[in-house]
């Protein structure tokens, strides 16, 4: 699989993505510049976390407008897998690949703690790796995390099974409005959702950060198995 | 600006007539604004060291892995593999206090750039914090700022933020500490360093552009606050994480090319401090033509320039063919670049701007002459030890109490608006073991680093209080399987002019030395906070308790061998060290018997060491399963906060001691023990009899309770909701 990873000024989880593919995929990804105006060859892009430009705007408000997205929303319009994790995330749904918006957490504060994902959907690239219903630990790390979105789209992405993760509880559970269960406040405890195509990817919390058994855990690694296994001709 | 320089305006700018006597002397006429400016920040007690330099000196600094000590932006430490790890820890107290989220924000700001200044890649922030009495109005917003200013500053940098303490007491109700530390990791042959040299190279400007934020900042660090401390508002600077974010890359980017020289942050002082010791660091002369200065507001004067602290700027010498390289890199990540001046082999700072001479002083004496103090100062007197004090309330009601203490409370509210785990190589966060860890990229080895000190022991023996914060220290470092290499110290202490608190200041870096000696524990590095005192409108002076704040940093080899204070069932809990049963000082005397004296617990660092050694050395051979020292509250509160991370409880067997003194060993602070969890209690005490350490079976980990000999049963359950309470009830009402 090769995977090219996007560099925003103010990306800051690059490395955290980079190790966690090299170490699943057994491949270096490539690192790509957002004043980039091609793309290489390339079987995913990664939108990694952070703080692009600073989210002085809107989170995520400006590196939609970066060059390089022209040359993302190509790939992803021929058919390509991007992921988006965190930052991300904020970033398609503000270049409108993802529907929605992630709005300022609930409690009003920076979010740094081990939540536990639902997986909702087994059939994505992004999901395979998992059974539906199994429940993952992954950190979250996030100031804007709040996923909202129209009735019409929450019922769009639910009645076409892209919802791909939801906040819960250790045994499952699920409870959108207890913030203990979904701590940033997002409508339906959404953490994760796919496009119509299923191929783009977006999440808050960092399943990259959970890959290495050194570390002490491997909770995210089904994410980039399935991913490889999707994506390896 | 056209004001009068004279002896009135220098004691403005903090100089005494004295000091200003000598600028007259140096320069051989009356100092033009700017030549004033830039004296009186050079000579600030934050930026010469004037009343602390000649005790500092005593501490030692060498070890054979000691690579820089003090004196350079940070200290280096070699770990292995061709590795250093490169920190220090530095205060932001006094801007803190006036605007709480810029001036940490900035503290954190400032510390990275000491770090990355030279080489290293950033990769853990901690953070020492003290603050007022809960109870005190205004304690809650420099609380809620200060935390917001340290996540948002760290977190959006991208360092992780591992690890730190929090305090409260009464005494830092009008003065809270904010020290931050950075631990960066370099190659031990890629060490950058900031003596200039080669004359006629270019003087190099990158980062933020220049505004009139933080004229004299180093000035009001040194100066005690008062009613008006709200008017020095404008002293403080702002951050811009995202900025310094992009210098951090631009200049790793840069140092991986050989177009450096020598390279330093604009700190405390700005532009003044960075030119004048780069170019006094290498014996050189330094022209600076101010026009070239990029700046963000119009009309700014030399002095203005000069005295500015804007953040995020970095000055450097580059080999000039080589600079076209580096200019490329800077316009790449977007950051101004501008050639300010050259080197020359005047020995001096010139000055220039519009045409005009605007400061031209000999470098020399600028540094050598600068004030040395060697102030007056009284000893603290020997606390009085405690007898024996009853026990008015019980062991259960005192453990919930203190457990629900400011204190000692779960500090989760606060770790989880840090960023612990961006870099992908956190391998302990906080409150999971004694220091967290940090592998080294690319490695198996790990970092492990801590702060600590326990101020109301320094206060009663400045002594035995400081050379407790360094084994501390110390015992964190070792109680995860790392060995621990070396220390950062940040000193804050009251008005050095006070004989008490000079006094305080003297005692503890003796017992600061006696305990780094002892230990193998050198000073890489480090900082000094002095007047931190608050001036009342009715004209009393309150000094914050001397904090004496210590960071430290060990290595370990492969980060799988270590321990955190989680333990699993069914293991035998082994009582390390010896238990003196003292109370002085404790929480337990705060909290329960609403008394804060007595003497601190004794320090006996023989003990300290052997003990130390022992546990390190059952770590990494594998045999314990989870360790925790003893600490503020003491042995009870350790197993509690073991069983509380864990969720298992745990059974202790009834100890032998009489049953009228239990509160006094199960919250007696003892120094230099650990409680162990281990899967054969008999072969670790059998170890530790072999090696002369005191060991005691305390009882086996297991059930949801904290059993103790079925006496006393608390669940699990009810020690966290009760350790978990305060922060939020606190903080979200």
């Amino acid at each position: 699989m090769k995977a090219g990873i996007v560099l925003f000024p103010g990306t800051n989880r690059e490395r955290d993505m980079a190790q966690a593919l090299r170490l699943v995929s057994g491949r270096e990804p490539v690192m790509l510049w957002h004043r980039d105006t091609a793309l290489p060859s390339l079987d995913l892009v990664v939108l990694p976390g952070g703080f692009s430009f600073g989210d002085y705007l809107r989170s995520g408000a400006m590196g939609a407008h970066s060059p390089i997205m022209r040359e993302v929303r190509a790939f992803a319009e021929a058919g390509g897998h991007v992921l988006g994790v965190c930052n991300g995330f904020q970033i398609l749904t503000e270049a409108q690949l993802l529907p929605g918006a992630l709005l300022r957490n609930a409690s009003m504060r920076f979010l740094s703690q081990d939540c536990h994902l639902k997986v909702e959907n087994n059939i994505s690239p992004y999901t395979r790796g998992w059974s539906k219903g199994d429940v993952f630990r992954a950190p979250m790390a996030h100031g804007d995390g709040n996923y909202n979105a129209a009735p019409d789209v929450l019922d769009r992405l639910e009645g076409e099974g892209r919802v791909a993760f939801r906040y819960a509880e250790a045994n499952g559970a699920v409870d959108a409005v207890d913030p203990a269960l979904n701590p940033n406040g997002s409508m339906q405890a959404i953490a994760g959702i796919l496009s119509e195509n299923g191929r783009i990817c977006g999440l808050m919390p960092h399943p990259e950060n959970l890959v290495d058994p050194d570390l002490g855990a491997t909770d995210g690694v089904p994410l980039f198995k399935g991913l490889v296994e999707s994506l390896v001709a | 600006m056209s004001q009068t320089v004279d002896a009135a305006l220098a004691a403005r700018f903090g100089l005494t007539a004295e000091e200003y006597g000598k600028v007259l002397n140096i320069m051989g006429r009356t100092p033009s604004l700017t030549e004033l400016g830039i004296f009186s920040v050079m000579w600030s007690e934050h930026c010469s060291y004037k009343s602390s330099r000649i005790h500092l000196k005593t501490l030692p600094t060498k070890a054979p892995w000691v690579v820089h000590g003090p004196g350079e932006n940070a200290g280096v430490v070699d770990i292995g593999d061709g590795l250093t790890a490169v920190f220090k820890m530095e205060s932001h107290n006094h801007p803190s206090f006036i605007e709480p989220y810029q001036g940490a924000a900035t503290g954190v700001g400032g510390i990275l750039r000491d770090v990355f200044t030279m080489g290293a890649r950033p990769v853990a922030n901690l953070n020492a914090l003290r603050f007022g009495d809960p109870k005190t109005p205004g304690t809650r917003r420099i609380v809620d700022g200060v935390v917001r200013g340290v996540g948002g500053y760290g977190n959006c940098v991208g360092v992780p933020t591992v690890g730190g303490e929090v305090n409260f007491h009464s005494a830092y109700d009008g003065n809270p500490l904010v020290n931050a530390m950075t631990v960066g990791i370099a190659p031990r042959d890629r060490i950058f360093l900031s003596a200039a040299a080669g004359i006629g190279n270019p003087v190099v400007y990158v980062g933020s552009k220049t505004g009139r934020d933080g004229i004299h900042g180093a000035t009001m660090s040194s100066s005690e606050f008062d009613e008006h401390a709200a008017a020095k508002r404008p002293t403080v600077q702002v951050g811009d994480p995202f900025t310094e974010k992009l210098l951090i890359e631009a200049c790793l980017e840069l140092m991986a090319t050989d177009a450096i020289v020598a390279i330093q942050d604009m700190g405390a002082a700005g532009l003044t401090s960075s030119a004048v010791e780069m170019a006094g660091k290498g014996g050189v002369g330094i022209e600076l033509e101010l026009d070239n200065v990029p700046q963000r507001e119009t009309g700014m004067s030399a002095y203005e320039m000069m005295l500015s602290e804007s953040q995020e700027r970095m000055l450097m010498v580059l080999k000039p063919e080589q600079t076209d390289i580096a200019r490329k890199i800077f316009e790449k990540w977007e950051l101004d670049f501008a050639v300010i001046g050259h080197l020359t082999d005047t020995a001096r700072i010139t000055i220039l701007h519009k045409g005009k001479l605007e400061a031209d002083i000999p470098l020399a004496p600028l540094a050598d002459e600068a004030p040395i103090y060697e102030r007056p100062f009284v000893h603290t007197p020997g606390p009085v030890r405690l007898t024996t004090v009853p026990d008015p309330v019980g062991i259960e009601h005192a453990l919930l109490t203190l457990l629900g203490c400011p204190d000692l409370a779960s500090r989760a509210w606060i770790w989880n608006q840090y960023d612990s785990g961006v870099g992908g190589q956190t391998a302990r966060r906080p409150g999971t073991a004694d220091a967290a860890i940090v592998r080294v990229e690319g490695t198996r080895r790990g970092l492990a680093v801590t702060t600590d000190c326990t101020p109301r022991y320094v206060h009663a023996d400045p002594s035995a209080g400081a050379a407790q914060a360094v084994a501390e220290a110390w015992r964190n470092i070792t109680a995860t399987g790392a060995k621990p290499l070396a220390i950062t110290d940040n000193l804050n202490f009251g008005n050095p002019e006070n004989p008490e608190v000079m006094g305080q200041f003297v005692d503890a870096i003796k017992g600061m030395g006696d305990a780094c000696r002892a230990l193998d524990f050198p000073v890489v590095s480090g900082n000094v906070s002095l007047y931190n005192e608050t001036k009342h409108p009715n004209g009393r002076r309150i000094s914050i308790l001397p904090t004496p704040a210590i960071g430290a940093v060990g290595v370990i080899d492969d980060v799988t061998q270590a321990v955190g204070y989680a333990m699993p069932d069914d293991c035998d809990l082994v009582l390390i060290g010896e238990q003196r049963g003292d109370l002085g000082q404790s929480l337990w005397l705060r909290e329960i018997a609403h008394r804060e004296d007595g003497a601190p617990p004794v320090v006996d660092l023989v003990a300290e060491r052997r003990n130390g050694d022992f546990v390190r050395s059952q770590i990494t051979s594998g045999k314990v399963v989870a360790c925790h020292d003893l600490a503020d509250g003491g042995l009870l509160i350790a197993l509690a906060e073991m069983s509380i991370v864990s969720g298992v409880g745990c059974k202790l067997v009834k100890p032998l001691y009489d049953s009228a003194a239990l509160h006094a060993h199960f919250f007696g602070e003892d120094q230099a023990c650990y409680v162990i969890a281990t899967k054969s209690g008999i072969a670790m005490i059998e170890a530790a009899e072999k090696a002369h350490v005191p060991a005691r079976r305390l009882g086996r980990s297991g059930g949801k309770n904290l059993d103790l000999w079925q006496q006393i049963i608390v669940p699990v359950t009810r020690l966290r909701a009760v350790n978990d309470a305060f922060f939020p009830t606190f903080m979200e009402r």
